[in-house]
């Protein structure tokens, strides 16, 4: 039962073989065990799941369930969720309770789903690894010594370990489709504004974005569908009609689609096993009928350091709110108002949130604005530009989504640069807010490859009906990682 | 790019975190590794090209100027590490 796809689960509870209080002990009772779990959790909410499940089970005898109804999912833990611990894996705030809904959560559990608990992240959503995060790293279900990626990797290990059929991330410069490459899972990055920030904690506002982790195409379309939309109380939320992307998986053929394979994406950064994982990938979709089209993305390798101004510059902006006065960690025995924020700031923020506060700081400081921030924005224009060219050719663009396959622990920890150089060809997207997907391609020494597909704004339905397209004629995503039973 | 013990005092404070000599000495070392990083910017010239505001050119909404959210001070406060008779304490600030 937890081998189900969330599709699955679906029509296994419609046509009535399993509840969802059934599907939700099994899950949970997976959760309880430590060498499956991995550390992938943060909260596990076993009590008001199992409340949420017997209401779905009474919803569906009622006949009011739609596709989502009584499937149990897991929400990433930047999240806020009402009376329910939200750390975004900080020790700021390790005792703060979400007094509100994030609109995501509150959107899928009106869908019907079932919240499992909070997944493990990197702290504040700041790293690529999940090592950054307080409540310790979590491990690779396909070897445990390695990383999981990050920063949304709870929620991609929980998903690879079958712990959870779908959870959600949030991606600002790869947060959702790196980890979900490292775990063998598929995960998506919408249009910037199409999901709602609404109660999702703040990392950096430009370039946010919340959406789905699973282990198909598919799914991603149904919790996608769930979760996105207008919303007013999202500022940067677009008023635009959402498709209906799991209706649409057979609506963008892959015969005919035409496929940009950008020459600075296959550059010498990526390892030599990613590669040949990718052009199989490549050669397989041209199979399928697609049109590989070489193109060129020319300010791509601008993007790193673009983005490590815009987005620590965001952040510092963003992390100012944690001041030890309304919410979150306090320091002891403050002698004054400026040692209250110092040494508060100081004790519930780790390394990594620190140093991106203090580049931040730095780049928006006096007399530096122009030459970092405005810079930085001048880059995303022509960053955003090439894409733009890109799209007049291509439907799509395929690359790689992380250079390598999942590191070990603690091998890039002590070095920030090369922890960040990891985002190469995730970071792009999400400063032009373009969407993109992850999906598992291949297989190097018994670590998934994930392949990359970028598309215009918007074009979230052709994302994920030629992810699907792929899907059904390959069985990358079906694999499980050994051990998990 | 270098930056110096005394810059590194100087972001600190205006990022109200408290720094001892050591993590100076660490971040000066880290922070000028990332702006190594960043000023690979300067590559390229962008004289003349307009900063991305945001991705879609969308502009900010209006909104009514009218009271949405209910008086939830009890519940927000629940949070807050001293509080006391609906107000948060903090050390003296005007002697």
């Amino acid at each position: 039962m937890h081998e189900q796809t969330i599709a699955e689960m679906s029509r296994a509870l419609a046509a009535g073989e399993v509840s969802s209080v059934e599907l939700t002990r099994g899950l949970l009772a997976r959760i309880e065990r430590p060498e499956l779990a991995g550390n992938s959790f943060i909260t596990v909410t076993a009590e008001q799941a199992l409340a949420e499940a017997e209401a779905a089970d009474r919803a569906r005898a009622a006949g009011q369930a739609g596709p989502l109804t009584g499937v149990p999912i897991a929400h990433k833990d930047i999240f806020c969720t009402n009376d329910v611990r939200t750390s975004c894996g900080s020790h700021m705030l390790d005792r703060f309770v979400a007094p509100y809904d994030a609109t995501v959560v509150e959107r899928l559990r009106a869908a019907g789903c079932v919240m499992l608990g909070k997944t493990n992240m990197d702290e504040f959503a700041m790293g690529s690894s999940n090592e950054t995060s307080w409540y310790g790293p979590v491990e690779n279900p396909w070897d445990r010594s390695r990383v999981p990626g990050g920063s949304s990797g709870g929620s991609a290990a929980a998903v690879a370990a079958r712990l959870a059929p779908g959870a959600t991330g949030t991606d600002t410069g790869g947060s959702i489709r790196q980890p979900a490459a490292l775990c063998g899972i598929t995960g998506l990055k919408p249009t910037y504004g199409r999901v709602s920030r609404y109660g999702m904690v703040a990392f950096a506002s430009s370039l946010d974005q919340g959406g789905p982790m699973a282990r198909t195409a598919e799914d991603c379309a149904l919790l996608l569908d769930g979760m996105a939309g207008f919303d007013p109380r999202d500022s940067t939320s677009i008023e635009r009609d959402v498709d209906d992307c799991a209706g649409a998986l057979d609506s963008y053929p892959l015969a005919g689609m035409r496929v940009g394979r950008p020459a600075e994406y296959f550059g010498d950064g990526m390892a030599a096993e990613v590669r040949e994982a990718v052009d199989a990938a490549t050669q397989q979709l041209a199979e399928l009928g697609a049109e590989i089209v070489d193109i060129s993305l020319p300010h791509t390798e601008l993007s790193i350091p673009a983005y490590y101004v815009v987005a620590p510059a965001e952040a510092s902006s963003n992390l100012s709110r944690y001041d030890g006065v309304r919410f979150g960690h306090r320091c002891a025995e403050p002698s004054d108002v400026l040692d209250l924020y110092e040494r508060s700031r100081a004790e519930g923020f780790g390394d990594e949130v620190k140093r991106r506060i203090m580049v931040g700081t730095y780049a928006l400081s006096a007399g530096y604005y122009d030459a970092y921030y405005l810079k930085a924005q001048q880059i995303r224009q022509l960053i955003s530009d090439d894409f733009r060219k890109a799209f007049s050719d291509v439907d799509l663009i395929l690359g790689p989504t992380s250079p390598t396959t999942a590191f070990p622990l603690g091998e890039r920890a002590d070095d920030p640069v090369a922890m960040y150089l990891s985002d190469v060809y995730t970071i792009a997207a999400n400063l032009a807010g373009l969407p993109a997907l992850s999906m598992p391609a291949g297989f190097a020494d018994g670590l998934p490859v994930g392949v990359q597909l970028i598309g215009d704004h918007f074009s979230e339905g052709r994302l994920l009906a030629a992810a699907h397209g792929y899907q059904q004629a390959t069985d990358w995503h079906r694999q499980a990682p050994p051990g998990i039973d | 790019m270098s930056l110096s013990t005394d810059e590194v005092r100087k972001i600190a404070r205006l990022a109200r975190l408290a720094v001892d000599e050591e993590e100076v000495t660490t971040y000066a070392r880290e922070l000028s590794s990332i702006l190594d990083l960043v000023d690979r910017m300067n590559a390229v010239d962008t004289a003349g090209v307009t900063p991305m505001a945001h991705p879609q050119h969308a502009t900010q909404r209006l909104r009514p100027d009218a009271v949405t959210e209910p008086d939830d001070r009890d519940r927000y406060q629940r949070n807050a590490p001293a509080v006391e008779r609906g107000l948060y304490l903090v050390p003296r600030v005007v002697e």
